[in-house]
């Protein structure tokens, strides 16, 4: 397929054009606050009063950022393989069975710290275990990653009603819920690090797995762009032939981008679970599996954007949630329209303006950008 | 008898629930037989069956109602289709954004205008579709087998439960014997071709995704304005993908797409009516196994253990003209 498009210079094409797209898509969300009868400006002032005004608040919007750096680096590991993995809310969902079954095993003897770690282990094995299935049938019997792993988000949430219904269920329980964990099977809360800069963090569940999210985007950003697996995976992405030409086995590299990714969004599960609610509940995810493919289009699939685009759609949950008390028009609704905005135009139309930049920056001339080429070739 | 009678009941509701999955995946077949591959089934479907539902509470006419909901949906249809075909965008990430936009404005707009946390208000009378019955059912409902079966399972639907079925053959002959078909069917295997016989794949591909929004828009009015008397957040519920699952099911073939989304609509209707009670040989088969059948049968075909699904070879990528 022939590149129609001229190059910019970096900054443009990673900076600019992304910082126009997201402009764009708020300014259309805004339309809708104007279109609910209230004011968009009012409710972004708001929103980051609400987000990042005090302690309490920005507890909870890196709490729900931790969620979304998980599931983002899990739907950009697989676009680096040229894969869409729009399964991470069913990856997220199973491996919650990754947390619960450790935490309800270990809990009455063991203490947090040998907890967590197996926490760990079972959330990023289950969710890998999960993704691996779409991967193997995208590698070895052709079928698209893309429709299975959707199947699988539903498969899940069916598997995962039944399981807490009829198994998991404490005997007498209403509540289609696991037992209450005991102090072994909750994560220490970071109130020193904000209390480190003079901030309360109140009754918000920021907790260590924040930390551990910071961990894998490394991780992360090491595999994808300083090993060889990485360059593998990255050539796959661009050109399936160039890799196989290269000697690069595809379904072997198919397979474990998809159990990378899966285990990353795996991982996600750690967050509520251990850290907020003590139990494993019904649709635990909620929805944080798809916010990721939002923020890691925004972040352009780079660890370094990723991060804080969750901590935008954070601040936007938690911001959110404030917005609704002021404005009753508002509800949490309004992010799952910014969200599929972001998807949107940092997605699907991202290159919408970049014939419009390529061509002011060619009226500028030389400086920085390469003559342009004609539009396609 | 009893068994026959319970059977009559399960059907019709199985034809039931299975018409906004036969228009929501006839849609999906114009468009991706077009090569361009929508996951935004649901959110247009949503969207539509909101619209419907809001413009037939407002008016007061059922056909105003979908007029909009098909109107919304078509919007969507051609949003989609900017980013897909004239942006060259990635199409499931167009349709992933085209279905959380629906998720959410829905609710907001819903709330905004009624106040009744994200519902329509009840439909009635004029507002909302009826049944119809047809000729002599009554009179002939006595005659034992054949009664029940024309008095109960073929009589007594929505016309545009009618509709939804009459649409089948239609596809079927507009997709292999019009000039139209051969056309949509050729831009989604090998758009260079169409595009050197000196046809726009541009506007057919726009048309197919036209045709993709008005199904749609049917199959939400259908939702919120025939099945249901309004809309209710997030009414739809996953039937979007149901019928993308049985599209691929029915391998894009037009009389397959019935077969598939009555097989789904069948497991739907069992799995209501199974809720707790024990099923011959097999014993107590838990709801969120059937409700999970229709992903499981998709994903087992999709892997190629039963017959093949090989979609259009063109699906999913944009059509870059050379120069």
């Amino acid at each position: 397929m022939s590149v129609p498009y001229a190059k910019l210079p970096a900054w443009v094409d990673y900076g600019l054009i992304p910082l126009i797209n997201l402009i764009v898509a708020f300014l259309v969300a805004g339309l809708v606050v104007l279109a609910v009868g209230e004011s968009p400006l009012r409710a972004a002032s708001l929103l980051i009063e609400g987000a990042f005004g005090y302690g309490e608040g920005i507890g909870f919007t890196l709490y729900y950022a931790t969620n979304f750096i998980f599931t983002g680096l899990a739907v950009a590991v697989a676009f680096h393989c040229g894969l869409f993995n729009i399964g991470g809310e069913g990856q997220a969902y199973v491996a919650g069975l990754g947390v619960a079954l450790p935490c309800l095993w270990l809990d009455q003897f063991a203490p947090w710290y040998i907890v967590f770690p197996a926490a760990i282990l079972g959330s990023a094995m289950v969710g890998g275990f999960w993704a691996m299935i779409p991967g193997w049938l995208q590698a070895k019997r052709g079928s698209h990653v893309v429709i299975t792993t959707i199947m699988f988000n539903f498969i899940a949430s069916s598997l995962m009603v039944y399981v807490l219904v009829d198994v998991l269920k404490p005997a007498g329980s209403m509540a289609p819920q696991t037992r209450a964990f005991t102090d072994a099977g909750q994560l220490p809360r970071l109130d020193w690090l904000l209390a480190s800069v003079g901030l309360d963090i109140g009754g918000a569940p920021f907790n260590l797995s924040f930390l551990l999210a910071l961990v894998a985007a490394f991780v992360v950003w090491v595999v994808i762009w300083r090993t060889k697996l990485g360059y593998e995976i990255r050539t796959m992405g661009h050109s399936p032939t160039a890799a196989a030409y290269a000697g690069i086995r595809q379904s072997r590299i198919i397979i474990i981008t998809m159990m990378m990714s899966g285990a990353l969004a795996g991982m996600m599960a750690l967050n509520p679970i251990m850290g907020d609610q003590h139990r494993m509940q019904l649709d635990f995810v909620s929805g944080a599996g798809f916010v990721g493919i939002a923020v890691a289009l925004m972040g352009r699939s780079h660890p370094v954007g990723i991060v804080p685009a969750a901590i935008l759609f954070g601040m936007l949950y938690q911001g959110g949630a404030e917005i609704s008390f002021e404005m009753p028009q508002i509800s949490r609704d309004m992010i799952t329209i910014i969200q599929g905005l972001v998807i949107l135009f940092a997605g699907a139309l991202e290159n919408m303006f970049r014939p419009a930049i390529t061509a002011f920056f060619a009226t500028l001339g030389g400086a920085g950008s390469d003559k342009p080429l004609p539009a396609a070739e | 008898m009893e068994y026959f009678e319970t059977l009559i009941v399960i059907l019709q509701s199985t034809v039931r629930v299975s018409v906004p999955l036969i228009l929501a995946a006839l849609a999906g077949l114009y468009s991706e037989r077009a090569g361009i591959f929508d996951i935004g089934l649901e959110g247009k479907m949503l969207a539509a069956a909101f619209a419907g539902g809001a413009a037939a509470a407002v008016t007061g006419s059922a056909f105003i109602g979908l007029c909009g909901a098909i109107l919304v949906s078509v919007c969507l249809a051609l949003v989609h289709g900017f980013a897909s075909i004239t942006q060259r965008g990635n199409q499931i990430v167009s349709g992933v954004a085209i279905n959380f936009i629906a998720l959410g404005a829905t609710v907001i707009l819903g709330q905004a205008w009624f106040r009744q946390g994200g519902r329509t208000p009840q439909l009635s009378g004029d507002a909302r579709f009826t049944t119809v019955e047809l000729p002599f059912a009554a009179e002939l409902a006595e005659i034992p087998i054949l009664g029940p079966i024309y008095s109960d399972l073929l009589s007594g639907h929505f016309l545009l439960t009618y509709l939804a079925f009459m649409l089948i053959p239609f596809t079927w002959w507009v997709l292999y014997r019009t000039r139209f078909g051969l056309r949509l069917r050729a831009v989604g295997e090998n758009p260079g071709a169409v595009d050197t016989a000196g046809i726009s794949v541009t506007w057919m591909r726009y048309r197919a995704v036209i045709c993709c929004g008005i199904l749609c828009g049917i199959a939400g009015a259908y939702l919120s304005m025939a099945m249901t008397a309004g809309f209710v957040k997030g009414m739809t519920a996953g039937k979007g993908f149901i019928a993308l699952a049985a599209l691929i099911f029915a391998k894009w073939k037009p009389v397959n797409v019935m077969f598939a989304c009555l097989l789904f609509g069948f497991l739907d209707a069992m799995s209501i009516r199974m809720q707790g009670n024990e099923l011959p040989i097999i014993g107590v088969v838990p709801v969120q196994f059937m409700q999970a059948l229709p992903y499981l049968l998709t994903v087992i075909l999709l892997a190629g253990f039963i017959g093949k699904a090989i979609p259009p070879r063109a699906g999913g990528v944009p059509y870059v003209k050379e120069r």
